[in-house]
């Protein structure tokens, strides 16, 4: 009782975390702090993955995602050191505060919540979670190497064509 | 125990928090930014879904989305240092004209 | 639920912290007598017997400066850099396991092992949290808004994260020869002897290895020969240069606490761990105890032996020789563990 109880405040509390760093990301004027609120949400959705039985998702999204790829976007936001829009009706009126994109937003989420809500009710099992394994890392490991094996060795590719693209694309030209 | 209903509507409001910003925000990083959330959106689905069905297929697939994204962001990040260094700007309404 | 075994952990989480903040007051004494004693003087030697409460006069004076913030620096990040910085080093030390199995003299009778969170991946996390305090100094740097602190603070995360790779590929060749993500298997893993008294160390099974790590160890955490950085005479000291007292004290003491897990995690996964010859399992903290020592000792050794590297040929060190090195060492070591059938 005490388990279910705490797993439900977790994710509650995580879940809120991570919509709440989310939404103040894209509400920031200053790119820095919507970086470093976009780590806080990252973090909040690894505690989540370790709600789900998936350790290994939730160390790889720090590692990768929190520990890498918001690094450099860090270093990006520093490099370029514009830390405000230049339009002066972006600084007078707030980018969320639009009449316009606000309404048409909110009649997309009516409509988002109201698909939910008939996909969800739709008389089928809630689809709770199966008592099933948990997947170890070698298991991962194993199905890595053997079923996914050829978008394994795609990827590796493909991390090497970006690699090579970013440091041919951010080069300053040599006059 | 949170059901599976409670992970996919978490992942339906972040996806669309981060479509959100996509089309609201005028700041090329900010964008960028709103990308990851999308992208993040589906992996927690991912995984709730591998979870539900007891497979390891879930966390095989946000693996993948993982590598994909940081490449995406690496050369994303490289365009958008590229156009500031023409415009000195990270407005996109600054770019919206096919010659320099 | 308030079983022997429940408070004992609370104990121990407590006691782990306590043991954190001591080690760094302890290092502060030990890198001082230590550096002394090297360039034949003698090194703090006023303050009690043999110096040994010069730690103690080091705190009370940092606690007694004047908290000084520039005016043009970011005020959040400014205040929030240290405290990263400080919780990323506290919080690698949760999954290290440092003794086996103890009963406190019989007052919990199916013995608590000695690691706050025993967790399967305990690689990974210990990785993890690493490469997050590198937002720590990046913050820092750029918050002080002087160009001192920002050159230091872009050089040391630039760094720190080209090292992280050789880091992790030391990580993975342990992993491969002991089978196991989590840090408690591995060590069980090197119990035993070969020959009657050869210990079954890893880090006879991985030579290459034991080095990758600790040069990528010691280039993470900033340390000489790796501390360009914060070099006191190229740049002032770097990232840290605008901060004054305890915010400076929480940079100094998260440096420290960082050698200490990466010489926690190095004895784990190299030395043995608490395994030795003589004492029974729950007594193998005092082995342990000794070997984080040797190695403390070693990292003092390296930064008043050694002259810094300059930061190009720092960064070219990491990217162009550490790497290829660690990447053959996993290569050649799944080819033997594939052959020999470990």
């Amino acid at each position: 009782m005490v388990a279910f109880a705490l797993v439900m405040i977790s994710f509650y509390l995580l879940g809120s975390v991570a919509v709440i760093a989310s939404i103040l990301v894209i509400a920031q004027r200053n790119p820095i702090y919507s970086v470093l609120l976009l780590i806080a949400s990252f973090g909040a959705l690894s505690g989540l993955y370790v709600l789900l039985d998936a350790p290994f998702a939730a160390a790889i999204q720090i590692i990768v995602y929190a520990g890498a790829i918001m690094v450099l976007f860090l270093f990006v936001v520093m490099l370029l050191n514009a830390p405000h829009e230049d339009t002066e009706h972006d600084l007078r009126v707030h980018p969320l505060m639009r009449v316009g994109p606000m309404g048409f937003g909110v009649v997309l989420s009516l409509v988002l919540v109201a698909e939910l809500v008939v996909a969800l009710s739709a008389g089928r099992e809630p689809g709770s979670f199966s008592g099933g394994s948990t997947s170890s890392v070698a298991a991962i490991g194993r199905a890595l190497f053997t079923e996914y094996q050829f978008a394994f060795e795609v990827t590796s590719i493909l991390i090497l064509v970006a690699m090579v693209g970013a440091v041919v694309l951010a080069k300053k030209e040599s006059r | 125990m949170p059901s599976l209903s409670h992970y996919l509507v978490l992942s339906a409001i972040l996806f669309s928090i981060g479509t959100a910003g996509v089309f609201v925000r005028r700041n090329l990083i900010t964008i960028l930014l709103s990308i990851e959330i999308m992208l993040n959106a589906v992996n927690l689905s991912f995984v709730a879904f591998g979870r539900a069905l007891g497979t390891a297929d879930g966390q095989i697939i946000v693996f993948f989305v993982m590598t994909v994204a940081a490449a995406e962001a690496a050369v994303g990040l490289a365009i958008v240092i590229g156009l500031f260094r023409h415009r000195e700007s990270l407005n996109p309404d600054m770019f919206t004209s096919l010659k320099w | 639920m308030l079983s022997p075994l429940f408070i004992g952990q609370i104990v121990l989480t407590l006691f782990v912290f306590v043991m954190l903040l001591s080690s760094a007051a302890g290092m502060v004494y030990m890198e001082r007598k230590v550096a002394a004693l090297m360039q034949q003087r003698l090194g703090p030697y006023r303050v009690g017997p043999r110096g040994l409460l010069q730690p103690l006069a080091d705190i009370i004076k940092l606690m007694f400066k004047e908290e000084l913030r520039p005016k043009a620096a970011d005020a959040l990040l400014f205040a929030l850099s240290p405290m990263i910085a400080a919780t990323c080093a506290f919080a690698a030390f949760a999954v290290v396991p440092f003794g086996g199995d103890v009963t406190v003299f019989g007052l919990i009778p199916e013995g608590i092992r000695l690691q706050v969170a025993d967790v399967n991946v305990a690689i990974l996390i210990v990785f993890a949290i690493g490469s997050m305090s590198v937002y720590g100094i990046v913050l820092a740097g750029w918050s002080s808004n002087s160009k001192y602190s920002l050159l230091g603070g872009l050089r040391s995360s630039a760094q720190m994260i080209s090292y992280e790779l050789s880091y992790g590929l030391s990580l993975a060749s342990v992993l491969v020869v002991g089978n196991s993500l989590s840090l408690t298997e591995i060590v069980n893993a090197q119990g035993g002897t070969w020959l009657g008294f050869i210990p079954k160390w890893f880090v006879f099974l991985q030579p290459v290895g034991f080095f990758v790590y600790m040069t990528a160890g010691i280039a993470e955490t900033n340390r000489a020969p790796f501390d360009f950085p914060e070099a006191e005479q190229e740049l002032v000291a770097g990232y840290h240069t605008e901060y004054s007292s305890m915010t400076f004290a929480m940079f100094f003491m998260a440096e420290y606490i960082n050698m200490v897990t990466v010489s926690a995690v190095a004895t784990d996964l190299f030395l043995g761990g608490w395994h030795g010859p003589f004492l029974p399992e729950s007594w193998g903290w005092i082995w342990f105890l000794l070997k984080v020592f040797a190695i403390l000792f070693f990292y003092v050794w390296m930064r008043w032996t050694l002259p810094r590297y300059r930061y190009d040929q720092l960064m070219r060190f990491g990217w162009k020789v550490l790497l290829p090195i660690a990447v053959i060492n996993l290569l050649v070591t799944a080819a033997g563990v594939l052959y020999f059938g470990l």
